[in-house]
């Protein structure tokens, strides 16, 4: 396929959490606001273009049947980095996703990508799958994100847009379930068009 | 293109060449993010400890305590203007949280009075417990400036004067279980302390 | 005591999937059948109890003896991913019937982010390796609690109505939300 398509496939058709559904650990747990979603889509899209690079560069050097525990070990360095980088420069964003930035080595979409794309495919296609996966990632979470604080904390992005408390019950954890069923259920509908 | 053999060797040889390029990468990372970890956790304890108590020039270095009811120690911060010794900063917690551990400096005047309190550390529910936050809620403002010798540190349910946040009683108990803990050992240290 | 005080928190107060978010991959995905519920719970049971022990004798013996703990994140998945492969090469072994029956969940285990976010939550807690014990068997007893409650709702959720552009997932998704709901009742009960 061509690369615009590759690009842009991870935003709608094939967006990894609402049509493909991986990565869904993430998606409920730190979409309390916008910007963690968005921090934490960012991250992953990192992780996800740089471990797409290094595993499709050494593809032919790995024997088939060590490749998952080694794409297991380049994918948890770049988590690890990414962690390491988010401590030291943007302290407040990395209390608050917190455990869930380790988690992103295991998140099914990294390893996923890495298995079905980048070792089977160029250098180039690979970073550009990774990419339009990752910012769709981001995207979606970015979206979960912003709904769970409009309607909780009726602010966005830290933004109050009105006073008073919101419906809590979205920025706690029913709240991440029931965003998620009707944006899905929205994604699909419009899929289907 | 051709793809490798799966032998042992060939297989071993790859994991420990991955593995080995990947620990020399973090260490690298590692040691180039060190300075400006703990860096951003200085400022974060700093500013904390500048909203708790009143003006001062010079912090002691931090003293560890440990509370006689436990084995998790309290840092004690005493600060200066020039000379005179204007109150101590302590970090303390409590475990009686609604979700675990809560970390706050609660900062003391000589006399032993409070001068104010600044939530370090918590997870507490959203909109509810987190309303002992000053950014969130306007609890801990009646701290301010009380003097906990005729100001009981306790919620008004359980014979305090403490009015407790409405729908979460849990974690003011628990603020105030940690701001008495620190009161305590304040005074402990302050009368010649006993371990 | 306070063993029961970390099996009834792991359990209720912070299940694993309803409250932490950690195991819904496999939450969503697998449990439309009690049976084969209860049958990851078990798998999930082994591995994560012996994950978290290894984890927690690599981190206190190792990662934090050496100053190593930036190798954290690399060390833990290395040693879950090997437990899940040995687990499944001696199950073949000793129970062919009993490999059967997990069939794919097994491989699927190493990605299953409550395995990983437990050994890590362990080292956050500052547990001792009596305490973390404790803490996975109860977390990995809240996990399987919660997909088979689900895996029944399920089942009977698949013999009712659902409105067109719902079905499948995103009614899923709505049931587990008022699963969550439940759940949160059990606050405040250690």
């Amino acid at each position: 396929m061509n690369q615009l398509k590759n690009f842009t496939k991870g935003f709608i058709k094939e967006n990894p959490v609402f049509v493909l559904l991986l990565g869904l650990c993430p998606v409920l747990g730190v979409t309390t606001s916008a910007i963690n979603g968005l921090g934490m889509g960012l991250a992953t899209t990192f992780v996800l273009v740089m471990s797409n690079l290094v595993v499709s560069l050494v593809k032919s050097l790995i024997p088939p049947k060590v490749r998952i525990p080694s794409f297991i070990v380049i994918i948890a360095s770049f988590v690890t980095i990414v962690d390491l980088a988010m401590n030291a420069y943007v302290p407040a964003l990395h209390a608050q996703l917190g455990i869930f930035i380790p988690l992103i080595v295991v998140n099914c979409l990294v390893l996923g990508r890495a298995e079905a794309f980048a070792s089977k495919n160029s250098l180039g296609s690979s970073i550009v799958d990774g990419l339009g996966m990752g910012l769709g990632f981001a995207f979606a979470l970015t979206l979960l994100g912003a709904l769970r604080e409009i309607l909780g904390s009726l602010s966005i992005f830290g933004f109050q847009i009105a006073k008073g408390d919101g419906m809590l019950v979205f920025v706690l954890a029913p709240g991440a379930f029931l965003g998620l069923a009707y944006l899905i259920a929205l994604m699909q509908r419009i899929n289907k068009n | 293109m051709a793809k490798k053999e799966s032998t042992i060797v060939n297989m071993v040889m790859t994991l420990l060449i991955i593995t080995g390029v990947a620990s020399v990468a973090l260490a690298f990372v590692y040691n180039a993010t060190k300075g400006p970890i703990a860096e951003a956790k200085q400022a974060k304890l700093e500013e904390a400890i500048g909203n708790v108590l009143p003006e001062f020039d010079k912090l002691s270095e931090e003293k560890k305590i440990t509370p006689a009811d436990g084995n998790d120690e309290l840092s004690f911060y005493d600060a200066y203007k020039g000379e005179t010794y204007v109150g101590t900063a302590i970090k303390t917690f409590t475990d009686k949280g609604f979700s675990g551990r809560i970390w706050i400096m609660v900062g003391f005047a000589p006399d032993g009075s409070i001068v104010n309190t600044a939530v370090l550390e918590h997870k507490e529910t959203p909109g509810l417990g987190d309303k002992m936050d000053v950014a969130k809620g306007t609890f801990p403002l009646q701290f301010k400036e009380k003097n906990p010798a005729s100001f009981k540190l306790s919620v008004t349910k359980d014979g305090g004067d403490v009015q407790a946040i409405t729908a979460a009683t849990i974690s003011s108990r628990a603020f105030c279980d940690a701001t008495r803990r620190a009161y305590d050992n304040f005074m402990n240290e302050k009368n010649g302390g006993t371990e | 005591m306070e063993y029961i005080l970390i099996i009834i928190s792991a359990i209720f107060v912070n299940n694993i999937v309803l409250a932490q978010f950690l195991g819904i991959c496999p939450f969503v995905g697998v449990s439309s059948k009690v049976k084969t519920a209860a049958g990851m719970g078990g798998a999930v049971l082994f591995v994560m109890t012996i994950a978290t022990i290894v984890t927690w004798l690599i981190q206190t013996y190792v990662l934090d003896k050496f100053g190593l703990q930036y190798m954290q994140t690399i060390a833990f998945i290395l040693v879950i991913a090997s437990l899940v492969q040995m687990v499944e090469i001696i199950l073949k072994k000793i129970s062919p019937s009993l490999y059967q029956a997990l069939g794919v969940f097994l491989p699927l285990i190493t990605t299953n982010c409550a395995i990983l976010g437990v050994a890590l939550l362990t080292v956050q807690k500052d547990f001792n390796l009596m305490q973390a014990v404790f803490f996975a068997i109860g977390n990995a007893g809240g996990f399987a609690l919660a997909l088979i409650l689900f895996a029944g709702i399920r089942e009977h959720l698949d013999l009712v109505l659902v409105p067109k552009g719902m079905r499948g997932v995103p009614a899923a998704l709505v049931v587990a939300g008022i699963l969550a709901l439940a759940f949160m009742g059990f606050a405040g009960l250690v």
